[in-house]
């Protein structure tokens, strides 16, 4: 339990999609120029992030993982479909995301009305693609896996409303005509990111083992400069 | 400028030659030319905002990205241009996505047959190739309404023009942040690394100034 809530405030606030990996830039620009389209978009994204992430999960861990198959027989142990990844996350993406459309159209047009005309444009949203890429990478139970989506979707709503809030304000600024729409809007993104940074250096509310807190004391020095380092390193890494 | 008039002359010349259209008419190389400045996907357009800001730490990575993104964005283009009068018009995003995510895998896995360090630095951005917005808005847009070779040059046109920008970003966030180019170092030893540059706020300042300048030169104005 108490991993799970240092998961959720960590995809949140620190591994925020827009602000740590720029993931559904696109149509985050797109429709942060009012609060209520942002708002749309944001819940539309919250719900499929939610439930394509555990789906892609298990489409993951009991079909692709080499290994995944030996629920069928034990034969198949050794068999890898990783390279078809790409493909069946895609797939479940989209064909959940036009599923969702036909039956909230059928069952709640007013929903529809709000919602609605933002389920296409989710399919194509790297967020939600990339939501189920980061899978194989961490090593997440189900239950993580659940709460990974919802947390990454409530931290690309708080992206988008708050840029839609500013960019509403912004509306009466005088802004240098080049500079108008696009540029501007990258450089309010660029010092939102700077804000969203500071969360960085949060301690997450619970620590699940007296082990762990150890081991932290040990690094605390490493983790005052970890966010430039890791960066930093990155670059060293493959120079040499 | 006169490109007006220059689209004119080239429109009344595809015309006037529609049954036999030369191979690089004035038409086609305005394909060609237009994403690279006034037409640009990143500054003009607004696609493929992700990966432009996310794999410009370093130049080799963005190029690598660079020729990934052509590879599949040229292929898609003149795959679906082919298919074009088949696809039914609603399942047409599901087909594309399929395509663009089959020729995505085997970018993937050349990459990682080929240049593995690159590839595990890469990671989740390879694979979000197929939701760039520049390879679906191209398709959208221009590969389901005309024939193949000039979808071929389209898709060629586009991510140059991607490419460029992507490149500029890379060349001063690289310079600046760790005095490196390609991995070699250009500045002084004395010069201390930039964090801002290195980071991706600093990347998205950068990218707006970038579009600043590009903007001016060019002209367009956002309203």
């Amino acid at each position: 339990m108490e991993n799970l809530i240092n998961i959720f405030i960590k995809s949140i606030f620190i591994d925020n999609m827009i602000f740590a990996y720029f993931l559904g830039m696109c149509s985050y620009l797109a429709v942060s120029k009012k609060y209520k389209t942002a708002a749309g978009l944001g819940m539309a994204v919250i719900f499929v992030l939610g439930i394509t992430v555990p789906l892609n999960w298990l489409a993951y861990n009991y079909l692709l993982k080499e290994g995944a198959l030996t629920w069928i027989s034990a034969d198949f142990a050794v068999v890898d479909l990783e390279v078809l990844k790409f493909i069946v996350f895609i797939a479940i993406v989209a064909a959940f995301v036009q599923l969702t459309e036909m039956v909230i159209e059928k069952f709640s047009p007013s929903l529809y009305n709000s919602l609605g005309i933002f389920l296409p444009l989710i399919a194509v949203n790297c967020s939600i693609l990339g939501g189920a890429l980061f899978l194989p990478t961490r090593d997440y139970q189900f239950a993580e896996a659940v709460t990974f989506g919802l947390g990454s979707g409530f931290g690309w709503f708080l992206a988008v409303v708050s840029l839609a809030a500013i960019r509403e304000k912004m509306s009466y600024a005088d802004v240098p005509k080049p500079l108008r729409g696009l540029g501007i809007t990258f450089i309010i993104v660029g010092l939102m990111a700077f804000g969203f940074m500071s969360f960085g250096g949060f301690e997450l509310p619970f620590k699940t083992t007296e082990e762990q807190q150890a081991s932290q004391e040990k690094t605390s020095a490493k983790n005052e400069n970890k966010k430039v380092g890791d960066v930093v390193n990155s670059v060293v890494n493959y120079s040499e | 400028m006169s490109t007006e008039t220059l689209e004119k002359s080239g429109q009344e010349i595809a015309e006037v030659k529609k049954p036999k259209e030369a191979l690089l008419s004035k038409k086609r190389k305005e394909l060609l030319s237009n994403p690279l400045d006034e037409d640009n996907p990143i500054t003009i357009q607004v696609l493929g905002i992700c990966s432009a800001l996310a794999v410009t730490v370093a130049l080799k990575p963005t190029l690598v990205m660079a020729i990934a993104v052509t590879a599949v964005l040229v292929l898609a283009n003149v795959v679906i241009s082919a298919l074009r009068n088949t696809i039914p018009n609603r399942i047409r995003i599901i087909v594309q996505l399929v395509v663009v995510a089959s020729l995505v895998a085997i970018v993937d896995q050349v990459l990682k047959a080929y240049s593995y360090d690159v590839w595990k630095e890469l990671s989740v951005f390879i694979g979000l190739i197929i939701t760039n917005c520049i390879v679906m808005g191209r398709l959208e847009a221009f590969a389901l309404g005309n024939k193949p070779w000039d979808a071929f040059l389209d898709g060629l046109g586009n991510s140059f023009g991607y490419a460029w920008i992507i490149l500029a970003i890379a060349f001063f966030r690289e310079l600046f942040g760790s005095g490196k180019l390609f991995g070699m170092q250009v500045l002084p030893d004395s010069y201390i690394g930039n964090g801002v540059m290195m980071s991706p706020a600093g990347a998205c300042i950068l990218l707006g100034i970038l579009i600043w300048v590009v903007r001016s030169r060019s002209g367009y104005v956002e309203d």
